[in-house]
């Protein structure tokens, strides 16, 4: 229905959209807890993405400064210098969820989230 | 793991490795990199040293108490960076105004405040890794 | 029962984030709503002030330098986290 152009003219937010969606799909519908965090990361990921790819220009070039050529056209160098933060907060979160990951473990016996449930439901009657 | 082939190989390549994240946090201001960047590159050498090698035998190498000194240690010195500011007379974490010398042009000891801050984040980043790396793979 | 049901409200959802890409300006524009006299300012005097080639990394340690100093505490409360979860078991061995 749309044209080969306007998918190339807008090939980064299509990208971050479908890996959105691809993460939500995994987090709703398996059962296992490690695909979920997998999940959550993949979803991080795609509003990185959506966010750095803002400030590209065509034809310029990267904004570190050249001794020698005088060439004064750069990228927009604030979207990344704000994602660097980002990603950091995306990675401590990944740990927080791995380690109560080991704990639910060592606790129940097993990663899936049926069997944790009907075995609290058991030692509850 | 026991392997041969990979404690030799690992003991030839981790010295190089640490030299490569030393330069990238070194050199922070004059090509693209910075504190993070080197900060991991270190992490992962010593990742890779204890996936070989063992985590007991990491334990004496690099003993927990050195670790939780530098990544104490990595905090401390940024905020002591800040109150610099504070103490000459004008706002926290000025970097001209409060008198750092600039130096020249291109060259590795140059920019005053931005040298210092980017070590004190590329010690952080690295003990951040690999304590992280022995809280989970430590069993009981 | 439950993954067609997730499927058709997923692909219902990204239709609709793909209707708006009428408004969005493409991919290497110079007419960006984000290239505003913030960037122009960072570009055209970051040599005078802080005497470094790498823009970025003047950004983040001299212009904005209060939101790393945030950032080392997100990652000093994550090791906090972490081992107040998972246990010391080092000293605890020491005791022995």
């Amino acid at each position: 229905m749309a044209n080969l152009d306007m998918i190339l003219d807008n090939i980064n937010y299509i990208g971050a959209f479908t890996l959105f969606i691809i993460g939500l799909y995994t987090v709703l519908t398996h059962s296992n807890l490690l695909k979920r965090v997998i999940g959550v990361n993949i979803m991080e990921t795609a509003v990185f993405l959506f966010f750095v790819s803002i400030g590209y220009i065509k034809g310029a070039s990267a904004p570190i400064l050249d001794q020698i050529t005088g060439e004064s056209f750069y990228v927009n160098p604030l979207p990344s210098a704000m994602i660097l933060t980002g990603i950091v907060v995306a990675v401590s979160i990944t740990a927080y969820g791995l380690s109560l990951l080991i704990n639910l473990y060592k606790e129940y016996g097993t990663l899936e989230l049926d069997e944790i449930i009907s075995k609290e439901e058991k030692a509850n009657d | 793991m026991d392997d041969l082939i990979v404690k030799t190989i690992t003991k030839l390549v981790v010295p190089f490795i640490q030299l490569y994240g030393i330069f990238v946090i070194l050199h922070g201001h004059l090509s693209p990199g910075g504190g993070f960047a080197g900060g991991a590159i270190i992490g992962a050498s010593l990742i890779l040293f204890t996936l070989a090698f063992g985590v007991n035998h990491t334990n004496k190498v690099v003993p927990p108490s050195v670790t939780e000194k530098i990544e104490t240690g990595g905090i401390i010195w940024y905020a002591l960076l800040g109150f610099v500011g504070i103490a000459v007379g004008t706002s926290f974490l000025s970097n001209k105004i409060a008198g750092f010398p600039l130096g020249n042009y291109g060259s590795v000891i140059s920019g005053g405040l931005i040298s210092l801050a980017t070590i004190g984040i590329g010690l952080k980043v690295a003990s951040t890794m690999i304590t992280l790396f022995h809280r989970i793979i430590e069993e009981d | 029962m439950k993954k067609p049901f997730v499927l058709v409200v997923l692909t219902v959802l990204l239709f609709i984030l793909i209707s708006s890409l009428n408004e969005m300006p493409s991919l290497g524009d110079r007419v960006n709503p984000s290239y505003n006299e913030v960037a122009e300012y960072y570009i055209s005097n970051a040599k005078e002030d802080t005497n470094t080639m790498n823009i970025i990394a003047a950004i983040i340690t001299d212009y904005r330098a209060f939101d790393t100093l945030g950032e080392t505490t997100v990652l000093f409360t994550s090791i906090t986290a972490v081992v107040s979860v998972l246990g010391f078991s080092m000293f605890e061995k020491k005791e022995k």
